[in-house]
């Protein structure tokens, strides 16, 4: 070992801390200033003038507008989820328990996380274009000569938006992902009807239920906040617009999947402490 | 029109410095100006010259590193962020790219900052001033209704100047105008720049242009920028008569495209 290939080595390793180092203080500048960013323009939301015009526009965008690809990407999901566990139920003799264990996870888990993935990648995308073109446009530096207060107007109604839209577009999901599970249970593999209504009935609680309702509206404020905040600070063209809308997409859905494990923990100790479920 | 501000000056910028990376590098360098209320002002430099930067000063978009920006007898730094937003309803912009917001027809676009900021009006009433203002900048009715991506550049400019005049502002700003315009199209923006100035009389209206002939048909004070700082300020004839090389040399160029 040579001392050279020894000072290299040192050389190369305070290269890596420094740049895990600068990495990670960027992140960490990210997120504070994404929750800033979020905090600040739903302040101003009890500010006047109310936007309450603003807010049901975008309700209908978010929320009106995907309808149609969360029934549609939810019946399959319902379908195919439980044509794999009737399979693996089969070989334990406990097929009477598909409806229960699809509704379950489809509740707590898939409903929220999926709407929270589909709907990230489709409103939190215009999102993020919309408010990069009217950045890059100067269309926002209009408002702001104009005396509107941007975030005010283009924010924070868009928060509030995917905050209110995202439980009734999972609540949706979960409906018409169980009519996938039914049909499958019911018409396709040939299961008693009432024995599955059943079991759900005895399994599935209300609590379930709000959990996953729960987890969708922190996942719209998620996304809505990181890709308003992308499109916001849009620099650089088309070339930005793109990327702004790419970022945005990207880091939503991965913190949609991240904060997922951390949220259930965090209501499984809530569930602990408060008693619900024993 | 409604201008209550009766001071000498509309615009005065006192040893306004910029510097973006903590005053390592200072893009205005102490930068002085006193722009006289009625007047059209133009502001000529090359490019760099921090014509955008000292623009965006005016606008209250960005905070001096020192130096003082006081418009209509107001210091700009004494005001916060929501106050800010308010005092800003004093200035009309009228962009590069005219800014139309692309979702909203021509007429809603004029509307729109009359809705935001005089809410004791009627809907019939704002309608009636929208149409007056595109009137004066001599937009055809037929066209009201169109989107911004439905008509053509100078139909753009026009409903963008007919925005910045939608609330009688006493400061009328001009981004490069005329920037990436054809020869005709800029000529026509040329006039209607000179006539809304004549037809508003008591506002005081600043173009930031490139286009030094343009400036020195129209405007009747003429600054001109340099590293920061401003190089030469006057009439078109002192800048004729100027024997500043870097001026010189300007007017030559410029006088020649």
């Amino acid at each position: 070992m040579s001392a050279e290939w020894v000072t290299k080595t040192a050389q190369n390793m305070d290269q890596f801390y420094f740049s895990m180092r600068d990495k990670l203080i960027h992140f960490i500048s990210l997120v504070g200033d994404m929750t800033l960013f979020g905090y600040d323009s739903l302040k101003l939301l009890a500010a006047q003038p109310y936007r309450y015009g603003e807010v049901l526009k975008h309700m209908e965008f978010i929320g009106n507008q995907s309808m149609g690809i969360i029934a549609l990407t939810s019946v399959f999901t319902g379908l195919a989820l439980s044509f794999q566990v009737y399979l693996g139920f089969k070989l334990v003799n406990a097929v009477n328990l598909v409806g229960p264990t699809v509704a379950l996870g489809i509740t707590r888990e898939l409903g929220p996380v999926l709407t929270g993935l589909i709907v990230a990648a489709r409103a939190g995308g215009a999102m993020a274009a919309r408010l990069g073109t009217m950045r890059v446009n100067e269309q926002m530096d209009a408002l702001d000569v104009m005396g509107i207060n941007t975030k005010q107007y283009l924010i924070a109604p868009r928060i509030i938006a995917a905050i209110i839209c995202m439980p009734l577009l999972t609540a949706l999901f979960d409906f018409m992902a169980m009519v996938g599970c039914w049909f499958l249970c019911i018409h396709i593999v040939g299961l008693d009807s009432a024995i599955f209504f059943e079991k759900i009935s005895q399994t599935v609680e209300v609590y379930h239920i709000n959990e996953g309702l729960f987890k969708g509206a922190i996942f719209g404020l998620m996304f809505s906040v990181v890709c308003t905040y992308k499109g916001f600070h849009t620099t650089g063209g088309a070339k930005g617009v793109g990327e702004a809308t790419n970022r945005g997409v990207v880091i939503s859905m991965v913190s949609i999947i991240i904060i997922d494990y951390f949220l259930m923990n965090i209501i499984r100790i809530y569930y602990l402490v408060s008693g619900i479920g024993r | 029109m409604v201008n209550t501000y009766k001071g000498q000056f509309s615009i005065e910028l006192t040893e306004l410095k910029k510097s973006f990376d903590n005053g390592k590098d200072f893009i205005l360098k102490g930068l002085n100006l006193k722009i006289p209320r009625g007047s059209l002002t133009a502001i000529i430099g090359f490019s760099g010259t921090g014509k955008s930067v000292m623009l965006k000063h005016i606008l209250g978009l960005y905070k001096p590193t020192s130096g003082r920006v006081e418009i209509l007898g107001q210091d700009l730094s004494q005001l916060n962020e929501n106050d800010l937003t308010k005092f800003r309803c004093n200035y009309g912009v009228l962009f590069q790219s005219a800014a139309l917001f692309d979702d909203m027809t021509v007429l809603e676009n004029v509307c729109f900052p009359l809705e935001e900021h005089r809410r004791h009006l009627k809907k019939e009433q704002v309608i009636q001033i929208a149409f007056n203002k595109l009137n004066m900048v001599g937009l055809e009715s037929k066209h009201f209704e169109k989107l911004p991506s439905q008509i053509s550049g100078g139909m753009q400019k026009r409903t963008g100047l007919a925005r910045a005049l939608a609330l009688d502002p006493e400061i009328l700003i001009y981004d490069e105008p005329t920037t990436g315009l054809d020869p005709i199209l800029t000529e026509m923006v040329d006039n209607l720049i000179l006539e809304t100035h004549k037809l508003n009389q008591g506002t005081t209206s600043v173009m930031v242009s490139h286009d030094l002939a343009a400036a020195f048909r129209i405007a009747d004070f003429i600054v001109m920028l340099d590293a920061g700082k401003v190089l030469l300020s006057g009439t078109a004839q002192d800048f004729f008569k100027s024997d500043i090389e870097l001026v010189k040399r300007f007017v030559d160029k410029g006088m020649k495209h």
